[in-house]
């Protein structure tokens, strides 16, 4: 569904993705890992369109959109919940997740609902200010913002940053959730453990570039993957 | 009662009275090298009549007015207060609003039926003239301008830029120019409404497209350099614009549709009319966009731009589009000024005039229509007043101070305007909560 071929991402003099690939196929969970500066952050900046590849591909369903700007990417069928979830804060949360149609022309009242059904919580809400939300509530809000656009791919930049344990749990059940009615997810986490228990696959980072690969359950006992975090090197 | 010997209150009589002390300094009788102190004592002790309607001594109508102002603030805040205990966590939704429309509609009608009257109501040629040059056309670039700065979040500071290009068009349809007329033969400057809208606006997307990548400050920068080059280029291109010395008379509009023949001549009353009927449409135009899905992507753009391009907003085609879509109301009002003086000089279009222009914004209430309508007649009465029948004493520029000292008292007091939008006055409120620390008191107030 979505495959990078040796992307280069620069920023300036300095490089920060020296030729990644890799690969979500349709109905995955697939996690990018990596300590910080690894550049997993540059990598979904890349994947949203907020900075063009320098040189390499970037495939979704066999089309390039290495050079696709960052506003066109929700009618390709990609949505984006940007890291610190970014909701509207003067807006109330229905009115959020009507920004999130925005580029639908059809009706968004039956989604609407499937969304207060996931995310019982927002219903409750629903007339409250984005600003008002409590920071896993925001983080549910920006979820449903992305999926109102239907999104055939769904990218998260570390969903459980500055969340409580058990919020994150929620969080990460709900994810689940999202892959079991169709949608590919993509998601970019520091929170390792947590990733690999929900993501079928997994890539790690280091200094931009993928260190290794593998499926999610062999990540999870992989001593390399403690090793990256904690900062020593290794050999892929 | 007790409101007004609370702490706050207090803070805002000192306030008030600073406020109010300073203007009367101001525009008080200047000092002397023999008596050091007779500006100070004069701006007080003196007797002075009171805008024509009594005489007393100064001070007394220093305290009056500090008094006045100080019981408007209070009755404010408590109302402020109150929208504040509504607003904290549950929001009323834009479709309970809605149901208010009758009434809003009603209201709208009705103050509709009064500007249709007003003319009849208020007969003086000054007032008569006054409500065109004065208010009519200050009430077209509010409401154009609000839709840059208010619906879009944009700070344009050249807005008098399209004014200045709808004047300069219609002098140039109707053969008014230097140069050759736009069709090589003049015509009725009623052709020169849709026109110079197309050309404002096309002017609108040629600052637009390659500014509106700027945010902020920069942007502000940008837009006062190109109010500046317009008014440049009008006041040196001398073969094109007539330069300084302003154009050769421009006609009066004139219709001739079969058995229906009118001419525009030098009596206001029909101006008034004709701009009436561009205001309303304005006004339809303008408040239907605040709803509508273009609406909707200003604010989004305006609360957080990467958030509004992930959901697949493209902020510079909107940015474009407001700048665009505001430039049109004041291409109109060009299109008025040129034809009801019927003549148009450079020194018309300065910077001096754009900040008039967001001062009403700002004091009517960004983004909200009413209120800069609102901001728009109750500033162009007061100057038309003033101009018309000066205070003794009173010189041109004193109304600066006056303007001055009503902008710091409502940054003060009401910062979010007259008649904030519904969206700002939550924003003012959520702020004033996270400042004054009744965050605890709210979360536990209405949690439910």
């Amino acid at each position: 569904m979505l495959e990078v071929k040796d992307a280069v991402v620069r920023y300036g003099a300095i490089t920060a993705l020296h030729g990644i690939s890799f690969s979500v196929e349709r109905g995955e969970i697939v996690t990018l890992l990596g300590a910080n500066g690894a550049g997993k952050s540059t990598t979904l900046r890349m994947l949203s369109g907020l900075h063009a590849p320098a040189s390499g591909q970037i495939l979704f369903e066999g089309r390039d959109i290495s050079a696709t700007k960052a506003h066109d990417f929700a009618a390709l069928g990609i949505s984006h919940v940007p890291e610190g979830r970014r909701i509207f804060p003067q807006m109330s949360v229905e009115e959020n997740l009507e920004m999130g149609a925005f580029t639908r022309r059809d009706s968004v009242t039956e989604d609407m609902g499937r969304m207060y059904e996931t995310f019982p919580i927002l219903k409750e809400r629903r007339k409250q200010l984005g600003s008002n939300l409590s920071g896993g509530e925001q983080q549910m809000l920006a979820i449903a913002r992305a999926l109102m656009a239907q999104p055939k791919l769904l990218l998260l930049d570390e969903p459980s940053m500055g969340l409580a344990p058990m919020i994150v749990e929620t969080i990460f059940a709900i994810i689940g959730d999202i892959r079991s009615s169709g949608t590919t997810v993509l998601v970019v986490e520091q929170n390792a453990s947590q990733a690999l228990r929900l993501a079928d696959r997994g890539y790690v980072m280091e200094n931009g570039r993928i260190a290794f690969s593998d499926a999610a359950s062999t990540l999870l006992h992989d001593e390399r993957v403690r090793a990256v975090y904690l900062g020593e090197s290794v050999e892929s | 009662m007790r409101a007004f010997l609370e702490r706050r209150s207090l803070r805002r009589l000192l306030i008030t009275l600073g406020v109010v002390a300073t203007v009367e300094l101001m525009t008080g009788p200047p000092g002397s090298n023999q008596a050091p102190t007779s500006g100070f004592s004069g701006s007080f002790g003196e007797s002075a009549s009171f805008f024509g309607l009594f005489r007393t001594q100064r001070w007394v109508t220093f305290f009056a007015v500090a008094l006045v102002l100080w019981g408007l603030t209070n009755f404010w805040m408590a109302n402020g207060a109150r929208v504040r205990q509504r607003t904290n966590l549950v929001v009323s939704r834009p479709r309970e609003l809605s149901q208010r429309g009758p009434v809003r509609w009603g209201f709208a009608l009705v103050l509709l039926v009064v500007a249709l009257l007003l003319p009849h109501i208020e007969t003086a040629a000054f007032w008569e003239s006054a409500m065109v040059t004065y208010i009519a056309i200050y009430i077209l670039l509010a409401i154009g301008l609000n839709v840059v700065v208010g619906f879009a979040g944009l700070l344009d500071l050249g807005y008098v830029a399209f004014y200045a290009i709808g004047a300069y068009t219609t002098a140039w349809v109707t053969g008014a120019l230097p140069t050759p007329a736009l069709f090589h033969h003049p015509l009725n400057p009623f052709w020169a409404i849709p026109i110079a809208i197309v050309i404002v606006m096309i002017a609108g997307v040629i600052l637009g497209a390659p500014t509106l990548r700027l945010r902020g400050d920069y942007l502000a920068i940008v837009t006062l350099g190109f109010g500046e080059i317009v008014t440049i280029f009008a006041n040196n291109l001398y073969g094109i614009t007539g330069g300084s010395l302003g154009t050769k008379p421009i006609p009066h509009p004139s219709i001739h549709l079969g058995p229906l023949k009118y001419v525009w001549g030098l009596t206001p009353v029909p101006y008034y009319y004709l701009t009436l009927a561009f205001v309303v449409l304005f006004l339809v135009v303008f408040s239907l966009l605040e709803r509508s899905r273009i609406g909707r992507a200003w604010t989004a753009i305006r609360e957080d731009e990467v958030a509004a391009e992930s959901v697949g907003i493209n902020p510079l085609k909107f940015k474009v589009m407001a700048f665009a879509i505001g430039a049109a109301s004041a291409g109109f009002a060009g299109v008025v000024t040129a034809s009801a003086d019927t003549y148009i000089f450079p020194s018309s279009f300065t910077l001096q005039f754009s900040i008039n222009i967001l001062v009403l914004v700002i004091l009517g209430g960004m983004g909200s229509i009413a209120g800069v309508v609102l901001g728009a007649i109750i500033i162009q009465t007061i100057q038309a007043y003033l101009t018309h029948s000066p205070p003794a004493g009173y010189q041109a520029q004193d109304l600066y101070i006056y303007l001055g000292a009503l902008l710091i008292t409502m940054m003060i007091f009401r910062p979010a305007g007259l008649l904030p939008s519904r969206r700002r006055k939550r924003e003012i409120a959520l702020s004033e909560v996270s400042h004054e620390g009744h965050l605890d008191e709210v979360l536990t107030g209405d949690d439910t």
